[in-house]
């Protein structure tokens, strides 16, 4: 449970899934949501968001996972997406150059939003498949590193690197809370979802 | 494209998009939303810096590192086409609790709320019956009679009619209400104005039952968030709405196209009712199209006109305690005219324009051929404007329902400052489409099956 006694904050974090049609975005949520809440059964149809609760170092960080609900199928993504957010996973296909250049467009209409403090992650799902593998390791990790992203090769359906993944984003999260507004005016006194934290 | 959808609709303004939203959320229809711009908000949207510049003065918007130099980063700016404020109780705050919309966005107080007097001087709105009695705006007689209006309205319920101080307010005239409180014209003009936020003085001919809701809504508004302030605004700019009832839409399976601009609807041949939309080559197909009046050429008409001034300033307006946010309501008895100019004001605090800068908008209803000039009360309050881009725009109605022709099409935004008729346009067009009353009675969203 997440009260241990330290009284440590939980952070929230707003993290975005960018990426080609099929290259695994919500499979990778489904995998890191699901594996530890078995009572949120919720598929992206119909699902704003999904949350999970990670403690990295000392820190508890409470992700706020956004998928794209389909709006990046015909480049429609609404700029309100990405507002507010802390990291983005940029996923693509390991089978796929294509899907792999599509993630690279992904990654420079971010740098377009100019939110430097935005962690970037790219996602190479898919791993498991390595027998149709399109996209070299090499390529992404150099590519990745010339651009200050992180990478790691993923699979959702094995269950491959995707807790790390979202665990290496916590950590990597910068320490000082980004300087916001001040507090906003919360429009109903509801709590949104309850949580349980089952890390720690 | 080439598909078959319940419903096709044209244009992300915000109107469209609530439409969007509700139909695919609560009806569970089947969505294709197309916009011919390849930004989100139509007529409602949010600019940034470059898109505000190519929309308004071309000529400038090539020069991206003059606008930077003098502006700041492009992206730090969200400058409304259509600036108002939404009121905390009102109607659009209901629909957004009762649609989950509000978990997408986030919203801070708008600060201020004033009203321009007597020989030009400005004073902060009253809302209730302890402001009413510390307010500059009156004398202590007037004071004491304003506050017994207060009391009269904070006791009001509708459906009891001893809270009704024995008169048929259904019947009654608003001016008679006033009378019956010995109010003075001038607390009859920020009542009228600045509280119950009528545009014009019809409303004194109209229901008095009418004014005593509208008045309860500002305060009822003052006192739901605790903020000082009736307003809300959210961050990053009003175009942020539309983004998220269409995604409200996407979430519940619709699809998403911008950038068709040669979108147009089909009619069937036959029966001439609106049956699908085209673009490039293909053609979807729907059972009903919905839109703004810009996709429906020859069905709707024009029944106003609004003048809009977008300022950039590099401080906040003046006289209104440096306000990050403000409203400034000037009665259009105070400046010779049939309607009232409004200012509205906002900032870095709302992540709508680079730190240090300030936005501000004037705007009224047209009432002669020469707009511009319509708005000087209101420029002359804002001190040295950087820069000004006047955008008039036609308000459009449609000609019939859409029942028979299946072309269900939005009204143009108003000049009001706050989003009750907005909302009330999508309630009406919904129950054209679904024949269902949406209940906004209640905003609790665990009454209603369709949080995202």
């Amino acid at each position: 449970m997440a009260s241990d006694g330290r009284g440590a904050a939980i952070t929230q974090a707003k993290l975005v899934l960018l990426g080609d049609m099929g290259a695994g975005k919500s499979s990778l949520v489904l995998r890191f949501v699901k594996g530890q809440f078995h009572e949120y059964q919720e598929s992206t149809i119909g699902a704003a968001f999904l949350t999970q609760t990670v403690c990295a170092d000392d820190r508890t960080i409470k992700f706020e996972i956004w998928d794209t609900a389909g709006q990046e199928r015909y480049h429609s993504l609404a700029p309100m997406y990405y507002r507010g957010a802390a990291a983005a996973i940029i996923v693509y296909d390991i089978q796929s150059q294509s899907s792999f250049a599509r993630a690279k467009s992904w990654v420079r209409e971010l740098q377009k939003q100019g939110n430097a403090a935005l962690v970037m992650a790219l996602a190479g799902n898919k791993c498991d498949m390595e027998e149709k593998r399109e996209v070299e390791r090499e390529e992404a990790e150099a590519y990745a590193s010339e651009n200050g992203l992180f990478f790691m090769e993923t699979s959702a359906k094995e269950a491959l690197n995707v807790t790390e993944l979202f665990h290496e984003i916590a950590v990597k999260l910068p320490k000082a809370p980004t300087p916001t507004n001040g507090p906003g005016v919360v429009l109903t006194n509801q709590n949104r979802t309850p949580q349980k934290s089952q890390c720690c | 494209m080439d598909q078959e959808y319940d419903a096709i609709i044209l244009g992300t303004g915000l109107k469209e998009c609530l439409v969007a939203g509700l139909l695919a959320s609560v009806e569970g229809y089947k969505i294709l939303h197309v916009d011919r711009n390849d930004y989100y908000g139509g007529e409602s949207a949010s600019l940034n810096l470059t898109q505000l510049h190519e929309k308004f003065a071309p000529e400038k918007a090539q020069d991206k590192a003059a606008l930077t130099a003098k502006y700041g980063r492009w992206q730090d700016y969200n400058i409304d086409l259509v600036p108002k404020f939404m009121m905390g109780n009102g109607l659009l705050v209901r629909v957004l609790v009762r649609t989950g919309v509000h978990n997408y966005l986030q919203f801070r107080a708008a600060e201020g709320s004033y009203v321009q007097g007597k020989g030009g001087k400005i004073h902060k709105v009253p809302s209730n019956d302890k402001e009413a009695l510390r307010s500059s705006l009156m004398g202590m007689f007037e004071k004491l009679r304003a506050r017994s209006f207060f009391i009269f309205v904070q006791n009001f319920v509708e459906t009891d009619p001893s809270t009704h101080g024995g008169y048929n307010l259904q019947r009654m005239p608003a001016r008679d209400l006033y009378e019956k409180f010995g109010l003075a014209a001038e607390t009859v003009e920020f009542i009228g104005h600045a509280l119950a936020l009528k545009t014009n003085e019809r409303y004194l001919d109209e229901p008095a039952v009418d004014l005593v809701k509208a008045v309860r809504l500002y305060s009822d508004s003052m006192a739901r968030f605790d903020t000082g302030s009736p307003y809300i605004y959210p961050l990053y700019g009003l175009g942020e709405l539309p983004q998220g009832f269409a995604r409200l839409s996407a979430v519940h399976g619709g699809t998403y196209m911008l950038a068709k601009s040669d979108v147009e609807v089909v009619y069937d041949e036959e029966t001439g009712r609106a049956c699908g939309a085209k673009s490039e080559g293909e053609t979807a197909k729907a059972k009903f199209v919905v839109g703004d009046a810009s996709y429906f050429p020859g069905k709707t008409q024009k029944v106003g006109q609004v003048v809009r001034a977008l300022c950039l300033l590099s401080h906040p307006i003046p006289n209104v305690n440096d306000a990050e946010s403000v409203q400034i309501i000037i009665p259009a008895a105070q400046c010779g005219r049939r309607h009232d100019v409004y200012v509205l004001g906002t900032s870095s605090a709302h992540n709508v324009c680079a730190k240090g800068r300030y936005f501000a908008s004037v705007s009224t209803t047209v009432e002669t051929n020469d707009p511009h000039r319509e708005l000087e009360a209101g420029l002359r309050m804002l001190g040295p404007i950087d820069e000004l881009f006047y955008n008039v725009t036609d308000v459009h109605a449609p000609l019939a329902d859409g029942t028979a022709d299946g072309a269900f099409i939005s009204t143009g935004y108003d000049a009001t400052t706050h989003f009750e008729t907005t909302v009330r346009d999508v309630v009406d067009i919904y129950r054209r489409i679904t024949g269902k009353e949406l209940d906004l009675s209640k905003d609790d969203a665990a009454a209603a099956n369709t949080s995202g």
